[in-house]
């Protein structure tokens, strides 16, 4: 590979929400994906993808609904993942087995996992995800929930969550930060910074394939840069297209720096990002 | 190179931020792109699209060195292809048609001459897949995506067609590409902005099969991120970065 700048510059970038495929996912290009989001993180210039794998991805059972044992195997092949000093991982789990969850989040932080990645194979809100909650509580984990931007409807293939949904979970458990997934994933993205203003505990990511224009205004007005995390989700592309209109936008250096990196950093443990962590204390002439 | 796939105006389904002709050139510019064909974007709700095409032209009237208008032919209305001659003769440098928003089907026989009729003017047709994502639709917003059935029919329809199809994703663009004859694909060019890139990789993997030439630069501004496309092509493996595709630019008369 060329010697040549990041796309999007040298400074810490985390992307807050990534996925991996395995060989039980039941795509025989599963190598070739997890090698393109490689190559174009690198290119990109990303420090961490922080990444879950969901089960087998409908292979063996349903995307948003995988069996215990697709869960564990689908672990077991990130925290193999993670090994690449590039990868940090969600630990994921589904919480109408409770007992299997609770010991999968204990199995993931034993094996290095640093957040907790939940789907929708329960409604946010529901009483089943508060020994997940307190699970992450007690290990100091934020929570990545998968989000539809306004449920107006059921949708087949998932029990979709939307944000006033996941403003009633965060607000029975204020020690966790929750990651409401995807603001361009689809849905109505005007819904969602509204929906969860009051509710300080909860941090949007920026990743999906929508790009509409709008989107991060609308956020950044209701919500402000603390609140944002950058991530790319499954469309790398768009995700470096929103980092290039945040700098389009008029925000500060520092508001920047939150969006791309600083915000996920507070989120999480220290200590799990220490590439980041150097620019951070870093003396200000080795930073410039 | 050109943007085949600008609007100005606003949509009816959400607000848009400053979808005003000056922002337009000055987004033009920081994108380093030549100029773009712009359509007037109320004019696709509209039963009649005369008033939205006089208000494109009389809005890009001090921007015509690099906004183009693309107004709006509705081969169903009275007149329509003396309506087509004057907005040619006027500087057109494409047509724009809306099949789902008017309740065409793919074989609708005035949709088909309206083809024919571009292709004999030497104009472009642009037809638009998609102006939002099917998961936030407005309730109101009921047209559907444009399909590959139309495309298709009209790529079939004559030997002088030129069809520059916007806002396709790849399984529509393989239905359409792989359903034609060389001959046919030819008549065909896509914008890419709706297409995926890693890791899925949908973007290369067309760029290989079909054809760099087949694809067009569009942004889907006002609506979309003018800074997606460029990152698309940015982000090509490094085997594809040096690929050339064709500029909306020499598709004009």
């Amino acid at each position: 590979m060329r010697d040549e700048a990041p796309l999007a510059g040298r400074e810490p970038l985390i992307d807050a929400h990534a996925h991996f495929y395995h060989s039980a996912s039941g795509r025989g290009d599963w190598e070739r994906v997890n090698a393109a989001r490689l190559r174009a993180g690198d290119r990109i210039g990303i420090t961490y993808h922080v990444a879950s794998v969901l089960g087998s991805y409908g292979h063996t059972s349903p995307t948003y609904f995988p069996s215990p044992a697709d869960v564990s195997v689908g672990n077991d092949a990130m925290a193999e993942f993670a090994l690449d000093p590039r990868i940090r991982w969600y630990v994921t789990v589904n919480p109408n087995y409770p007992d299997h969850a609770l010991a999968e989040i204990q199995r993931g932080v034993e094996r290095g996992a640093i957040g907790v990645k939940l789907l929708a194979s329960r409604r946010a809100d529901d009483p089943l995800l508060d020994p997940v909650c307190e699970a992450a509580a007690v290990h100091g984990l934020p929570i990545l929930h998968h989000i539809w931007q306004h449920r107006t409807c059921e949708w087949p293939s998932q029990e979709i969550s939307d944000g006033r949904d996941l403003a009633r979970l965060a607000d029975r458990h204020p020690r966790v930060a929750f990651i409401l997934a995807h603001l361009g994933g689809g849905g109505d993205w005007a819904h969602t910074p509204p929906a969860i203003r009051d509710v300080p505990n909860v941090y949007p990511d920026l990743s999906g394939s929508g790009v509409d224009r709008g989107m991060l205004d609308s956020a950044l007005r209701i919500l402000g840069a603390r609140r944002l995390l950058w991530a790319c989700d499954l469309t790398m592309e768009t995700g470096l297209a929103k980092l290039r209109a945040l700098d389009a936008v008029g925000l500060s250096v520092a508001e920047i720096a939150d969006i791309r990196w600083r915000n996920a950093a507070r989120l999480f443990a220290r200590g799990v990002f220490p590439r980041c962590e150097r620019v951070e204390t870093a003396p200000p002439a080795a930073v410039a | 190179m050109l943007d085949c796939a600008a609007y100005i105006g606003q949509y009816p389904f959400r607000h848009l931020p400053h979808p005003e002709p000056d922002v337009l050139v000055r987004v033009i510019e920081r994108e380093d792109l030549s100029g773009a064909w712009v359509g007037y974007l109320p004019s696709a709700w509209h039963r009649d699209p005369a008033a939205g095409n006089d208000a494109l032209f009389a809005a890009l009237a001090p921007y015509r060195q690099v906004l183009q208008p693309a107004p709006v032919v509705r081969p169903d209305w009275p007149l329509w292809e003396r309506t087509l001659r004057d907005l040619v003769e006027e500087g057109a440098a494409a047509i724009r048609a809306y099949p789902m928003q008017w309740g065409m089907a793919p074989h609708d026989a005035t949709l088909l001459a309206l083809a024919l009729a571009c292709g004999e003017l030497g104009v472009p047709l642009v037809l638009t897949v998609r102006f939002e994502d099917l998961r936030q639709r407005h309730p109101l917003d009921v047209a559907g995506d444009l399909t590959a059935a139309h495309v298709r029919a009209l790529g079939r329809a004559g030997e002088r067609v030129k069809l520059v199809i916007t806002g396709a994703g790849r399984e529509l663009i393989e239905e359409v590409h792989w359903g034609l004859t060389p001959e046919e694909q030819r008549r065909v060019f896509w914008d890419f902005a709706w297409i995926w890139g890693p890791p899925e990789d949908h973007f290369a993997h067309l760029l290989r099969s079909v054809g760099a030439e087949r694809f067009l630069y569009g942004t889907h501004w006002p609506l979309r991120l003018a800074q997606n496309p460029r990152a698309n092509l940015d982000l090509l493996p490094e085997d594809l970065r040096a690929t050339a595709i064709s500029d909306a630019r020499s598709l004009e008369r």
